[in-house]
């Protein structure tokens, strides 16, 4: 159990946003607030550790031919527990997150972690996999909210601090509301993504 | 004559202001994965376009005739993407046997599209909006049009942007990122469009 690689990996050089490039659709779409990033994050990491934990203790007995399907049935099985549990107890989020927690259920990350990792490792490292790689798309997604919402409403920590206001870093008339808009996520997104690219090239020339 | 305006309205908005793509952000995955090249690019397009129809139409019948009356909304989730994923199945099997030329087409296409959000959310957004059997069908096909019409002009411009010289952390995702970010910008020009 290499507990250390593993968390490296899924934080930084097998980052499944920066990386991996998986999930997309949910990066872009409700990194427009700290709090939306972090309960995305949250409930993505808690779906993907449990879905591996099962996948990963089912994996001799699910028949490989319908190995997916049987996945994707798991996988929703803890979707819908997430979304319920959210609109129960954090309504707020619910509303603000809408059809994007229902639509974890298609993320690719945790499709792909169950056939890249949990349907080939046990049931203890499938769960640090599941950890590690949550943290790693939390991550992610709190530095693509964090700028997104100093650009694009001028403040820092929304939803969260304040009462929910955030701490107005940018005086109310100057952000550019484009950038909370979709086209700012792709843009961010782009320019994080190349950060990191430019990051990676600097780490590995140094080794 | 209303009636027709909504389902017109729809249409247009599903096309052209709420895109799937550049506005609601259903889909990412396949519109940056296979938009390298124009030819396959309106192949993957076509084939979102019909099982997001066809899928439209049967997560409207589980819903209103199977979950609604038994009290099993909370089962949304699981019974749509079961739906979803028979549906491509059977899509896939039907064109092997009557069609192989569109199905050779299409190829490794078809099976991804089980794990498309674009098709689970058209699902999932016609149930929210309360859409009856015909409005979800214009929604689930228009909104496939839409994507075919984003995928096949970024993958236009993603042929020309990888044969240019850009900063050496920018080459690959990021470059096409922010090309998807500037069409994204051009998109916005018709949010202001309100038909009806």
């Amino acid at each position: 159990m290499n507990f250390k690689k593993q968390f490296v990996e899924g934080l930084l050089t097998k980052n499944p946003v920066t990386v991996q490039l998986l999930g997309m659709c949910s990066t872009l779409a409700i990194t427009t607030s700290l709090f939306n990033g972090i309960g995305m994050g949250l409930a993505v990491t808690i779906i993907l550790t449990c879905s591996n934990i099962l996948i990963s203790a089912l994996r001799k007995v699910i028949p490989s031919q319908i190995r997916i399907a049987a996945y994707i049935v798991i996988i929703a099985g803890f979707v819908t527990i997430v979304d319920l549990a959210i609109q129960a107890f954090l309504p707020d989020l619910s509303s603000s997150l809408g059809v994007f927690i229902p639509l974890i259920v298609v993320n690719c990350i945790i499709l792909g972690r169950a056939e890249a990792f949990a349907s080939k490792n046990g049931v203890l490292a499938s769960a640090i996999d599941g950890i590690c790689q949550g943290i790693g798309y939390t991550v992610a997604l709190i530095i693509v909210c964090v700028i997104r919402e100093l650009l694009g409403s001028g403040t820092f920590g929304g939803g969260l601090l304040n009462n929910g206001e955030g701490i107005r870093l940018i005086p109310a008339q100057f952000p550019a509301m484009q950038i909370v808009m979709p086209v700012g996520g792709f843009l961010v997104l782009g320019f994080v993504l190349a950060g990191s690219q430019w990051l990676m090239k600097r780490l590995d020339s140094k080794k | 004559m209303e009636y027709m305006q909504v389902v017109i309205g729809i249409l247009i908005s599903a096309i052209l202001s709420e895109n799937f793509i550049l506005v609601k952000f259903y889909g990412i995955c396949p519109f940056m994965g296979v938009s390298k090249k124009t030819d396959t690019a309106i192949g993957m397009g076509m084939a979102v376009t019909f099982v997001m129809a066809i899928a439209s139409a049967a997560c409207w019948f589980v819903d209103a005739k199977i979950l609604q009356p038994l009290n099993l909304g909370y089962m949304q989730t699981v019974a749509f993407i079961l739906v979803i994923a028979s549906i491509v199945q059977f899509v896939e099997m039907f064109l092997k046997k009557f069609v192989p030329a569109l199905y050779q087409a299409l190829g490794i296409f078809l099976p991804l599209i089980t794990t498309n959000c674009a098709v689970l959310g058209v699902a999932l957004v016609n149930v929210q909006k309360g859409y009856d059997f015909l409005q979800s069908v214009i929604n689930g096909a228009a909104g496939g049009l839409g994507f075919t019409l984003a995928i096949v002009l970024f993958a236009s411009i993603r042929e020309r942007v990888d044969k240019t010289d850009c900063p050496e952390c920018f080459k690959g995702f990021p470059i096409a990122l922010i090309s998807a970010g500037l069409m994204a910008l051009a998109f916005m020009g018709f949010s202001g469009l309100k038909i009806f």
